[in-house]
């Protein structure tokens, strides 16, 4: 009897989920390969509101790099910065900038984008008042200080470097010299905004609308959104497929599990478990390549511990007793590599990529490890404690493998303990009141391709990420002049004098370069991951 | 009758206010909300100081504590940090979990009791060894592994079911994911039952219905289950709010968007508002279902009963 209620339960069950299946996958099998089919794609539910100025991390700027389009736009295999609704982008002295927009761009309701569509969105975001996250990227704008005042209130509300000058023109004039300025224009925090973002700000919200090859046909919060390609999106990078449904996924393992089973087309991350059986499953659809991510151990300045004459040569051999190789290679499954510079292989060599720039300094070497941290007058207090936070990532993994290693380099297994933080929240806290006792765990992800990007906020006196509050007036001088400087190519070489600087200093510890990793199912091909390591979702054919 | 459901009415006042002020001071002590939100850097302090000004973070936290109690009397949950309304997660949250958990109790009312019915009238057979190993099995394999497992089995190898649940989370979909959810209870049903039964079988009132000539289903179900059924359904009572909160490690597995994954979602990014919001709200399913179970004792046994 009890076998017979098992198996009628069972076969209930069975009979109820094919029903289910039956229903459910109806909608995806209409078109072959004639670019009106519909892929979906794991996502994670953005952490902010939906606002261009407001998204700083990957999941919402997943979103807005398929609805929206910029001055320019970052080429998704070179990471070059090209016009795309700028027609130029002149200046005679590095400081001030006038823009022409391109003729011809609407937004997917209709609105013409216009100088105004620009310079409305810009206030908008840099104006404190808004609270956006991302309003320090208007900084370098003249009058940023009276819109977005570091304490009190605001005595502006628009930024007085920005005017618009007719419908297809504005000049922007920045407090300072900056060369690679309109470089950093493809960052989705200088997108245009409709008139309707700021008449009806809640309706936009609950459905965004943008000048991209896609709009949002439904969003529900924190589940899916659904985007129907914009059929009459004027740029030349329109969409090849019919639509994206992004799915928010409570855990990666789940949507790779979904992605074996037929029921998603597209992961963009692949979870750390699952690395050793990808080739297995996906064979040759499974994409691993350079995103514009560093990982790096970083140090507290303000501790005097940390700031004496010889803890240049401390950090410097704590480097040369990392065995970087044989992390990437064991722990990560050569989804990292070992990094030998302060930036990132995305730059490429003319955008100030340099391989080996770290030298001696970030090659394994335990002898020598040894011998720089005995002359640096040994390890602070004895020890070091590497902290990092313990509920994302596979943080604790590496810092346990980076400690062992340090460990066996210096035949001590009290040289280094990890110091496991619970939460991020925690974690940035800690650092934000200057707690942290020794080295500390540090990614970088790029916000545009430049070695601007990769230095100056990280390493400069007082810069919005220089966590450690690293402070070097060579460095400083450099990273001005690198700025001031009107030929690209010198401004490059500029601030690679200043990564000198930082690697002669040890400033932080590199790591490894981090690589985005996808994999995709049989119906989709031309798969691409940009060097943010977001797919290029507009490229991908469906069929 | 009345005087005792409104003395615990009334119980439950001390009990919610305890319950929500420990949440808060326990989200409260875990950092300060606001640096992980820019995230791998610092936000600038103007903006900070705003959204803590947004949020009332700037405020000590016993303030913090009135004013959102204040606000929570008269509805009003709070606003998560992506800048939707609590009520609207709940909204959206809640129907999914009690779903999930009218599947999962349901299993634990039908398939448990009915198991633990046949085990005990048949105690020391070879039906009930084999239930029960079955049983030890279930309580002794963790809920994800048994989850992972059928998600694979059913999921990926056979092509049975959809690995994930979709949005709209019907009752079809969850049914895997409820008898994940229930398994382990399920369990602890069928064992309490059998024992229960067993032990009901020999008194004396049993005897005199079967003497009565009463006919064996009657003799089961009118006068053997029902008085066997009171810790059952302690048991049950309790396991709503269990299952409702507990749901995470299912919910994860099965991606549900539901209570379990807010919760989650609010501790890692440290979110008050949704956390605590939500906790209340299970503090209430508890103690109403607790409230529930106290007057069914009286439905079940006349001789229990409440002045």
């Amino acid at each position: 009897m009890r076998g017979a209620t098992h198996a009628r339960w069972a076969a209930l069950a069975a009979a109820a989920a094919l029903t289910a299946t039956a229903c459910g996958g109806g909608g995806s099998d209409s078109g072959s390969s004639d670019g009106g089919a519909v892929l979906s794609s794991s996502w994670g539910d953005p952490q902010n509101p939906l606002e261009p100025a407001n998204t700083n991390e990957v999941q919402g700027g997943k979103v807005l790099d398929m609805i929206f389009r910029s001055l320019k736009r970052y080429n998704p295999e070179t990471g070059a910065a090209e016009d795309m609704l700028a027609q130029k982008i002149d200046t005679t002295d590095s400081q001030n900038f006038t823009v022409t927009v391109k003729d011809g761009w609407t937004f997917s309701n209709g609105e013409k984008v216009t100088a105004k569509s620009f310079v409305d969105a810009w206030n908008y975001g840099a104006s404190l008042k808004n609270n956006q996250k991302n309003a320090y990227f208007f900084q370098y704008i003249d009058g940023y200080d009276q819109v977005h005042p570091e304490s009190g209130k605001q005595s502006a509300d628009t930024l007085s470097g920005l005017k618009v000058v007719n419908d297809k023109t504005f000049t922007v004039k920045l407090s300072q010299k900056f060369s690679t300025f309109p470089d950093t224009l493809g960052y989705p925090a200088y997108a245009p905004l409709p008139q309707a973002f700021f008449s009806d700000h809640a309706g936009w919200l609950k459905k965004p609308v943008g000048n991209g090859p896609y709009t949002i046909e439904s969003y529900t919060k924190g589940s899916q959104m659904v985007l129907k390609k914009w059929d009459g999106y004027p740029g030349d990078d329109k969409a090849q497929n019919g639509g994206v449904t992004l799915k928010v996924y409570t855990d990666n393992n789940t949507a790779y599990t979904d992605l074996l089973a037929g029921n998603l087309d597209l992961v963009d991350d692949v979870p750390a478990a699952q690395l050793k059986n990808v080739k297995a499953d996906l064979g040759g659809r499974y994409l691993n390549t350079p995103a514009g991510i560093i990982q790096t151990l970083a140090f507290p300045f303000y501790d005097p511990k940390w700031n004496t004459a010889g803890s240049a040569k401390v950090r410097t051999g704590l480097s040369r007793a990392i065995d970087r190789k044989q992390i990437t290679e064991t722990i990560f499954q050569k989804t990292r590599t070992p990094a030998t510079d302060w930036t990132s292989p995305v730059l490429g060599k003319e955008g100030g990529f340099q391989d080996g720039l770290c030298g001696d300094a970030c090659d394994y070497d335990p002898a020598e490890a040894k011998k720089l941290i005995k002359e640096g007058g040994g390890l602070p207090g004895g020890q070091v404690k590497i902290t990092y936070n313990a509920d994302t990532g596979s943080h604790k993994q590496w810092v346990d493998a980076v400690c062992n290693s340090i460990n066996n380099a210096l035949d001590n297994d009290k040289a280094c303990v990890g110091n496991p933080v619970g939460t991020f929240a925690d974690f940035r806290t800690q650092i934000g009141q200057r707690k942290m006792s020794g080295p500390f765990r540090a990614g970088w992800q790029m916000d545009y391709p430049l070695i601007q990007n990769f230095l100056q906020p990280l390493y400069y006196t007082n810069a919005s990420s220089n966590d450690g509050k690293w402070s070097n007036k060579q460095f400083d001088s450099l990273v001005n002049q690198a700025n001031a400087e009107t030929d690209t190519a010198k401004a490059v070489e500029t601030f690679q004098k200043a990564e000198e600087v930082v690697r002669d200093n040890m400033a932080a510890i590199p790591l490894w370069y981090q690589n985005g990793s996808a994999g995709y199912s049989e119906r989709l091909s031309n798969v691409k991951l940009n060097p943010f390591s977001v797919p290029v979702y507009n490229e991908i054919k469906v069929g | 009758m009345g005087r005792y459901v409104i003395r615990r009415l009334l119980q439950m006042i001390p009990v919610f206010i305890g319950a929500t002020l420990l949440i808060f001071l326990m989200v409260n002590v875990m950092g300060d909300p606001i640096a992980g939100l820019c995230g791998d850097r610092q936000c600038d302090p103007a903006t900070a100081a705003q959204l803590e000004k947004e949020f009332g973070l700037d405020k000590p936290v016993w303030q913090q504590y009135l004013t959102y109690m204040g606000n929570v009397f008269t509805g009003d949950f709070g606003t998560a940090f992506n800048g939707q309304p609590v009520t609207e997660l709940m909204a959206s949250a809640f129907p999914v979990t009690i779903r999930l958990t009218i599947v999962a109790i349901l299993f634990e009312i039908v398939v448990g009791i009915v198991l633990g019915v046949v085990t005990g009238l048949r105690r020391g057979r070879p039906v009930d060894t084999g239930v029960l190993l079955l049983t030890l099995v279930v309580i002794s394999v963790p809920t994800f592994v048994t989850g992972l497992l059928l998600q694979l089995l059913l999921g990926v190898e056979w092509g049975w079911i959809k690995p994930s649940v979709s949005t709209e989370a019907t009752f079809g979909e969850l049914i895997v994911p409820g008898l994940v959810l229930a398994s382990v209870s399920l369990a602890y049903v069928t064992r309490l039952t059998r024992t229960s039964i067993a032990e009901n079988k020999r008194s004396d009132y049993v005897r005199t219905a079967v003497a009565k000539g009463l006919p064996r289903r009657r003799v089961v179900t009118r006068h053997l289950l029902r008085n066997s059924l009171i810790p059952v359904v302690t048991f049950i009572g309790t396991d709503i709010g269990a299952l409702m909160g507990g749901a995470i490690v299912t919910e994860r597995i099965f991606n549900i968007h539901g209570v379990g994954f807010q919760l989650y979602q609010g501790i890692l990014r440290q979110n008050t508002q949704t956390v605590v919001g939500f906790v209340t709200v299970l503090v209430l399913v508890f103690l109403v279902a607790n409230l529930l179970v106290d007057l069914l004792y009286a439905v079940l046994d006349p001789r229990i009963r409440y002045a």
